[in-house]
């Protein structure tokens, strides 16, 4: 900050900027914070450790964590493709990709439980083998995938348009096998920019809920997911009680993604 | 209907709809909000057109009656945010207790308006696929090894509250029926539920268009209007031995109708539901008119049944706590080691 900008305006830029993430994000997360407590401390605690709450926030983390894991390698490998060749209808596959974020979520949730439904064109196909996939935490699982790609490959893909083709080639010429190059040049150059990715589709499957209440089957302590814990709990008029899982909702995702993004500017600073 | 798309959303949808409320009416126009829970969509599109007509003729004036559709429960909370609802038409008399209860609607609400504020009653059925393939024919069959039930979710619709309060009255009618044992009939039927909607619509787009399940316990209009729109040769309705008189009460807002000065046609919508028209209406819509003349007139749709009633689980006061509020029976039945 003691550098000279080029720009003039730093005292009105910042002044807007606090005031603006203050109204947008700080105001109501502390009307979350505070609305809890008039349950009292125990109260709190008592609606937040019922086992059919933890069997939801574990369901909830759990199923959006296993989820981002499997969307960062096949994320990769989109974005790879996308980034490093051309081929006919790329540009349709680009925007493609984005049809998770635009389709509201609810359509996307009613599609895939058609699909995978015993019944439906997937799941007949699944269920002689014993598969199981709308209305258990699997569906889950497969909506969360579905919302989360868009995130892993859109924060991959710029950083892989830096990541210069002649490292590559320099590793090759070394006599680096492909295996070597990928394990020793690419991931360590995309590690950050890999677990950024990971941190989006994390963050957004844990608060999702549109597309999951169509398949999960919601069965309590099974495959209910906690934000719909929450709309339970204010569908019974349970403000401070939905407030208080909101709290903790709110604390766990806070907590992981700080702990991503200090790994990941660590992880930073060692590649450079 | 710029409404029922909204109302899902609580505080937005209350505050569009104190925008749409205090817009300017056009030159003696006059505008109703009713706020309904979700299989009621087709019956009072009807009685609206109906009402509409009727209204123009008795006091000379054009009145458009919106609607707002969703779970009984968020419906009731919708309003509670400040969802600018006239009349509230919901599955049961607990949610608009809930809202007398914050003061928006008096106390003696129910006292109102003939027949417990109830201008039509209707009650659970089971509804099967063509033929009957499990051979179910009362509730005891539901706990048949292979049966899966579908059933939406208590704690979110007021429409499972009936289906689980008409399976509740069967079994504590059994010879030597005990608490307990009504318990683990709940229990043991519960466990063959493979899904839980939010809403009662839900529960019957998952039996009907996705074909989940052997059974759907279902409102008796609800059950009509799916062979209407499947079909009749696709399902089935087995009527139980017993069930219950479900009772989807009506009751104007008064902190709403105060504000906007509409008590007068809102009084007017909710005495109409009780005259003849909107009674036949009603019965077209498969829900038990009170008239006993349309009743008669539509009697071979609906078969007698043995009904228990609400009071017989000590009102809804009693019935919520006991069975539905936190650590109540159908959260025992999904807590394990109990």
């Amino acid at each position: 900050m003691t550098r000279r900008s080029a720009l003039p305006g730093f005292g009105p830029a910042l002044t807007i900027t606090l005031v603006w993430v203050s109204l947008i994000v700080l105001l109501p997360l502390t009307s979350l914070a505070v609305r809890p407590w008039e349950l009292g401390l125990m109260g709190v605690w008592h609606s937040i450790t019922e086992p059919r709450v933890l069997a939801a926030l574990r369901l909830s983390f759990g199923a959006a964590a296993l989820a981002a894991v499997v969307n960062v390698p096949f994320g990769l490998l989109v974005a790879w493709v996308m980034v490093r060749y051309r081929f006919p209808g790329r540009r349709l596959a680009d925007s493609l990709i984005d049809m998770p974020l635009a389709l509201p979520t609810a359509v996307a949730g009613i599609a895939l439980t058609a699909l995978f439904a015993p019944k439906g064109w997937i799941g007949a196909w699944l269920l002689p083998l014993g598969i199981k996939v709308a209305y258990t935490p699997v569906g889950i699982m497969v909506a969360l995938v579905f919302v989360g790609l868009p995130f892993v490959v859109r924060t991959l893909e710029p950083v892989l348009m830096d990541l210069p083709l002649e490292a590559e080639e320099a590793a090759a010429t070394l006599g680096a096998t492909r295996a070597q190059t990928l394990r020793k040049v690419v991931i360590p150059a995309l590690a950050p920019a890999l677990l950024a990715g990971f941190a989006a589709a994390l963050a957004r499957g844990v608060g999702e809920y549109g597309s999951v209440i169509f398949i999960a089957g919601n069965m309590p302590m099974l495959s209910e997911i906690a934000p719909l814990l929450i709309v339970i709990r204010l569908e019974q008029l349970d403000y401070a009680g939905a407030a208080a899982l909101g709290l903790v909702m709110l604390l766990v995702s806070f907590s992981i993604l700080l702990l991503l993004n200090l790994l990941q500017k660590r992880m930073g600073v060692k590649i450079r | 209907m710029r409404y029922a798309r909204l109302t899902r959303r609580g505080a937005l949808g209350g505050m569009l709809g104190t925008l749409a409320a205090t817009r300017p009416a056009i030159a003696a126009d006059v505008t109703l909000l009713n706020v309904s829970y979700d299989p009621t969509r087709e019956l009072y599109r009807a009685i609206n057109r109906a009402f509409a007509e009727d209204w123009q003729a008795k006091a000379g004036q054009r009145v458009t009656v919106n609607q707002s559709h969703g779970g009984s429960g968020a419906q009731a909370r919708a309003v509670l945010d400040g969802l600018q609802a006239d009349v509230v038409t919901l599955a049961l008399a607990a949610d608009i207790d809930a809202l007398a209860r914050r003061g928006l609607i008096a106390a003696d609400w129910q006292r109102r308006l003939p027949n417990n504020a109830t201008p039509f009653t209707s009650t659970i059925v089971l509804l099967v696929r063509k033929g009957n393939p499990q051979g179910i024919h009362d509730w005891p069959d539901l706990l048949k090894p292979g049966v899966a039930v579908i059933t939406p979710n208590p704690k979110t619709s007021g429409g499972a509250r009936w289906n689980f309060l008409a399976a509740l009255g069967w079994a504590q009618k059994q010879p030597n029926a005990t608490a307990a044992t009504a318990e683990a009939f709940l229990r043991d039927l519960f466990h063959q539920v493979p899904v839980l909607d939010t809403g009662a619509r839900g529960a019957t787009n998952s039996f009907a268009q996705r074909e989940l399940g052997d059974v759907l316990i279902a409102w008796e209009n609800d059950a009509w209007l799916a062979r209407k729109e499947f079909g009749a040769e696709a399902f089935e309705i087995v009527y139980p031995s017993l069930s219950i008189l479900a009772e989807p009460p009506v009751a104007v807002v008064d902190s709403v109708v105060d504000k906007r000065g509409s008590r007068e046609v809102a009084q007017a919508y909710l005495e109409f539901l009780y005259t003849p028209k909107a009674q036949d209406i009603a019965a077209q819509n498969y829900y038990r008119p009170r008239d006993l003349a349309v009743a008669t007139r539509y009697a071979e749709r609906y078969p007698e049944l043995k009904l228990v009633t609400i009071q017989d689980f000590g009102g809804w006061e009693t019935a919520q706590a006991a069975y539905f509020a936190d650590g109540g029976l159908f959260d025992r039945i999904y807590t394990p080691g109990k």
